[in-house]
């Protein structure tokens, strides 16, 4: 049968179901087709806290939403264009993002009363036409993956278990994804479970045949692969990209990774694979909780590695304590904190951007730390390279602040040239730096006795000796009392203290003179005057912000996007561009963390777009406040504004 | 390395093996920083501190390659009295620290100075998880049951009743015996000695240098200013051999007057204290240190008094070998990075694995 192919520039599946069906895996293949296949993509994992929340309830409902384009995205869409619902529980859960006219693929199996009542559906919704305005397929997904696998004798619960591999293989045929990678994965994954291996390879090519011959489907998509700048490319998640920047900091630094962690999540994954690149000098200590794993790692600073931590805004309160004592004895330490939604326990598994002041102030004393954050799943790699080369040149704790969306989204990444990466020289102090002169004797003969002062600072960097143990001559005591200026010794005199307090603050802000100019996204002020209005964000917000403003460019408004990598110490330049701007908005995933520093250094007034709800922000609602913005900011009422609230538009 | 040096007899030091040896002799002057001490007169931090000068020089090592580690409390500001590498570090993290730094370098002598609130209270999970871990550290417990730095509140090893300024109608908390913590704790060498028998002190230090893995010693210390005579019964000569239960390698455990005394075992599983005229001599308990199980070790411990002291067992309740965790964590890295001799195109190569597609 003849099937017709339709054009698309773009697409978001959200494949929906209980945690135990396998919907990260089948999305995650979904996006390494897509991948392999050239679209621009941006996924989106949603699932519980729970590792196996009852069956069949909402609370246990995961998700994976994929965007793939044949044009370059920034976010992994609103509100997705086909929903995959295998049970009652993932259809609810998720239909309030479904807008009218969009497709649902509903696996029947599970519609019975029992899982409908477990649901909280009075009446089942595939009869009671409550999906009318909806394009729905329904599908008995599970019966026909049984039968489809009955040649290997698998129990009933075994072979149903590949209904989402049926499931990947229709959603392949649909979009002319490629199949031999899943295939390919497949094989390597259930390598030693032959008969479920074949069932699953079985299940996941009988569902692409299903779509190739069924009536139910008469029409094929087509997104063709999207124009990237030339390179070698891979989708990478962002606690994968951050692993990987770490062991680039400790091959460029040339410096052995000691991370000293205790699991937690959104931020274990960093664990994992560090642990399996122990051919790179690497240690992991998985310590006997927060602090015992940064102390640690703050110990092995001390004698010569490149110390790490890594966990989440909780780990960070328990840390704060080793923290500061490592802004006392001024040695390098990269602090990853892979924000989630707070406080306390809050939602582990969300993602927020609510821990940037805690980064910021979760200190007693004044105990400034540099902070920085990356924007997008790939980024993760740059900054935390970026994190080796700060906390090694400058001897200092490091916080680097990814978040819950980061970690685990993912997008095409350009594989790095390593001759990108920059030189990070951790000079390790070999020789005496100080003399110290003795009164005159007797005779007025003075004499000359060199030795070492471990608080004696470079002039360009104020940067102390880093003096490792097992080093001849410059034997040495640190700690957390004050420090007397260059020697170092215990000092409790009150000018000393000022001095150093004063000192260590300007060793952080010394950092903004090794910072490159921001970047100033506004297309208005190549051939006009430019937008009167800017937004800027740092994280993850990145891509929705960079998507709205797409928006209403695309509508016809102006405005300018800038968006932060450090945030302590602000980029030079960042003053003078806010007083170009007549107004500034800041969306943050929190009620206003970042407006309140830029308020409080800069004294603008800005106006803060705040959303708490353990989601990403979303690109359409963020266009309409730019949009409202520069209708006040110009006071033209009637100004342009995005029309279509669905689409991310082309750049 | 691929087996852990545990167990190399020929070594005089299996302890310090990796750690490099210093050419000439040592005196006590090299390990004496410029740092003037600051203790209370009498203190009997004063004697630890002078004991350890003098037998650091006789361990041989590369003074540079020594690290002490502290927490916080009179007895933590030892590393700035000794010209070696150290840190002060905060409260209760001594251990934590000393972990990453004897994991990350094979070539350095890490010790740990803490005291009983330090250790015990705030710092109780670190220590005991180094224990279970067997990281090669030296930590030395300066016990003088009380806080002494903020002034006099009781502490984990106060006794029960102890009237203080924190608990002035007497306290009602229950004391942790450090010997038998330890044991509970996996603790492969567990030892006690006390500040003013430096002959003592110093023997126990040696063994401890010797052991490979994690090392305790519990030390009595008097504190003179809020806890003075909390070691009478032992440090008197009048009652002295009644209170010190002297523990010797294969010696049968006798102590009091002329060896009047002696332990047995008992009939509930424990031992007891006997007089040696009402048992035949071969009754007398032989004290083996080196026994794999820690059975006897820890009622050995339990003979010490949680109240006002009264006797208690000094010298090295157990002694034994298990691979520690430092060895073995640099063993993994040792057998995964043979024959890596460009980390950059190993970076490469990591980065660049996985499906992986090519735009031109
Ligand atoms: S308070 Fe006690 S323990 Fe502390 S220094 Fe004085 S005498 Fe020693």
């Amino acid at each position: 049968m003849a099937k017709q192919v339709q054009q698309l520039d773009r697409v978001i599946i959200r494949f929906a179901g209980d945690s135990g069906d396998g919907m990260q895996l089948t999305g995650d293949r979904f996006t390494q087709e897509s991948a392999a296949f050239g679209n621009d993509l941006v996924t989106f994992p949603n699932f519980p806290a729970e590792i196996r929340a009852p069956q069949g309830t909402l609370p246990g409902v995961s998700s994976f939403q994929v965007h793939f384009a044949d044009h370059d995205i920034l976010t992994a869409g609103d509100a997705p264009d086909v929903l995959v619902a295998m049970n009652p529980a993932a259809l609810k859960a998720n239909l309030a993002d479904m807008k009218p006219g969009t497709a649902i693929i509903v696996d029947s199996h599970d519609f019975n009363a029992r899982n409908l009542t477990k649901a909280g559906y009075e009446a089942n919704p595939l009869e009671d036409g409550s999906l009318a305005e909806y394009v729905v397929t329904v599908l008995d997904l599970t019966g026909m993956t049984v039968e489809g696998v009955k040649e290997f004798g698998l129990s009933r619960k075994d072979a149903a278990r590949a209904k989402n591999m049926f499931a990947l293989g229709l959603l392949s045929w649909m979009y002319g994804r490629p199949t031999e990678t899943t295939i390919a994965f497949l094989e390597k994954r259930f390598a030693k479970v032959a008969d479920i291996r074949d069932a699953n390879i079985k299940a996941f090519k009988t569902g692409w045949n299903f779509g190739e011959t069924t009536e139910a489907f008469m029409v094929q998509y087509e997104v063709k692969p999207a124009p990237m700048s030339a390179g070698t490319y891979r989708n990478i998640a962002g606690n994968l990209a951050l692993a990987y920047g770490l062991v680039a900091g400790g091959v460029a630094s040339g410096l052995p990774i000691f991370l000293g962690t205790y699991p937690i999540t959104p931020a274990s994954d960093v664990l994992h694979e560090l642990s399996k690149h122990k051919r790179f000098g690497i240690t992991t200590f998985q310590a006997e909780d927060e602090i015992a794993g940064v102390g640690a790692a703050l110990g092995a600073a001390f004698s010569g590695s490149l110390g790490i931590t890594s966990t989440s805004g909780p780990g960070i309160a328990l840390k704060s304590e080793t923290i500061g004592l490592a802004v006392m004895t001024e040695l390098p330490l990269i602090i990853i904190d892979v924000q989630r939604g707070g406080p306390s326990t809050g939602l582990p598994t969300k993602t927020e951007q609510a821990d940037l002041l805690q980064a910021m102030f979760g200190r007693n004393g004044e105990a400034p730390v540099p902070i920085i954050a990356p924007q997008s799943p790939g980024d993760c790699f740059d900054a935390a390279v970026e994190a080796t080369r700060i906390a090694v040149t400058y001897r200092t704790p490091v916080m680097l602040l990814s978040d819950g969306y980061l970690a685990n989204g993912s997008e095409p990444w350009r594989i790095p040239e390593l001759s990108e990466l920059p030189r990070i020289e951790p000079n390790f102090a070999t020789e005496h730096n100080h003399e110290t002169r003795s009164k005159p004797d007797k005779d007025g003969v003075v004499s000359v006795a060199s030795d070492f002062w471990p608080y004696l600072r470079d002039e360009e960097t104020l940067a102390r000796p880093w003096a490792i143990p097992g080093t001849p001559g410059l034997e040495h005591r640190i700690g957390g009392l004050e420090k007397g200026n260059g020697h170092g010794n215990i000092s409790y005199d009150p000018a000393n203290h000022d001095f150093m307090v004063r000192t260590r603050q300007a060793k952080v802000d010394r950092i903004a003179d090794s910072l490159p100019p921001l970047e100033v996204d506004d297309p208005s002020a190549i051939d006009g005057a430019g937008a009167r209005v800017l937004v800027l964000g740092w994280g993850s917000t990145y891509g929705p912000i960079g998507a709205a403003c797409r928006r209403v460019r695309k509508a016809g408004g102006s405005v300018a996007q800038v968006h932060l990598r450090h945030l302590n110490p602000f980029p030079k330049d960042l003053g003078d561009i806010l007083k170009r701007y007549d107004a500034v908005m800041i969306p943050e995933m929190n009620l206003g963390q970042l407006s309140l520093l830029i308020r409080a250094k800069y004294l603008v007034d800005v106006v803060g777009y705040n959303q708490v709800n353990g989601m990403p922000l979303k690109a359409a609602e963020l266009a309409e406040a730019i949009s409202d913005l520069i209708s006040t900011t110009t006071g033209d009422l009637d100004a342009a504004r995005p029309s279509d609230t669905s689409k991310e538009p082309v750049k | 390395m691929t087996t852990p040096t545990i167990g190399t007899a020929d070594l005089p030091f299996p302890g310090l093996a990796g750690v490099p040896t210093n050419d000439g002799p040592q005196n006590r002057k090299e390990y004496t920083s410029d740092q003037e001490v600051r203790w209370c007169p009498g203190c009997g931090d004063y004697a630890v501190l002078s004991a350890v000068q003098s037998f650091l020089p006789e361990l041989g090592l590369r003074r540079e390659n020594i690290v002490f580690i502290s927490g916080i409390g009179c007895s933590s500001r030892f590393p700035y009295y000794l010209d070696t590498y150290g840190m002060h570090s905060i409260h209760g993290r001594a251990p934590a620290i000393a972990t990453g730094i004897a994991t990350a370098r094979e070539d350095l002598s890490v010790w740990v100075v803490t005291g009983d609130g330090d250790a015990l209270s705030i710092g109780g999970n670190h220590l005991i998880h180094a224990k279970r871990r067997n990281v090669n550290l030296k930590i030395l417990l300066f016990n003088n049951r009380i806080y002494g730095l903020t002034k006099g509140q009781y502490s984990p090893t106060s006794e029960p009743g102890k009237v203080t300024k924190s608990t002035p109608v007497g306290s009602v908390d229950f004391p942790f015996n450090p010997v038998s913590l330890a044991l509970g704790a996996e603790a492969t060498f567990v030892a006690r000695t006390i500040d003013s028998d430096r002959k003592h002190l110093t023997q126990v230090l040696s063994a401890a240098a010797a052991h490979r893995g994690t090392a305790l010693v519990e030390i009595y210390q008097n504190c003179p200013i809020f806890n003075d005579g909390a070691f009478d019964a032992i440090n008197n000569p009048d009652t002295k051999a009644d209170a010190i239960i002297p523990l010797n390698q294969g010696e049968p455990i006798t102590f009091g007057v002329d060896g009047s005394k002696g332990i047995v075992r008992a009939a509930g599983g424990g031992v007891e204290v006997v007089d040696t005229a009402d048992v035949a001599p071969e009754t007398l308990l032989v004290h083996d240190a080196q026994n794999p199980d820690p059975t006897t070790a820890f009622a050995l411990s339990r003979l010490t008094d949680a109240g006002i002291l009264h006797q208690s067992p000094i010298g090295i309740f157990r002694q034994v070998e298990r691979p520690t965790y430092d060895d073995q964590a640099r063993a993994q890295i040792k057998t995964a990075s043979e024959g890596l001799d460009d980390p950059m195109a190993a970076l490469a190569n990591l980065i660049n694995g996985g499906d992986t597609w090519t735009i031109l």
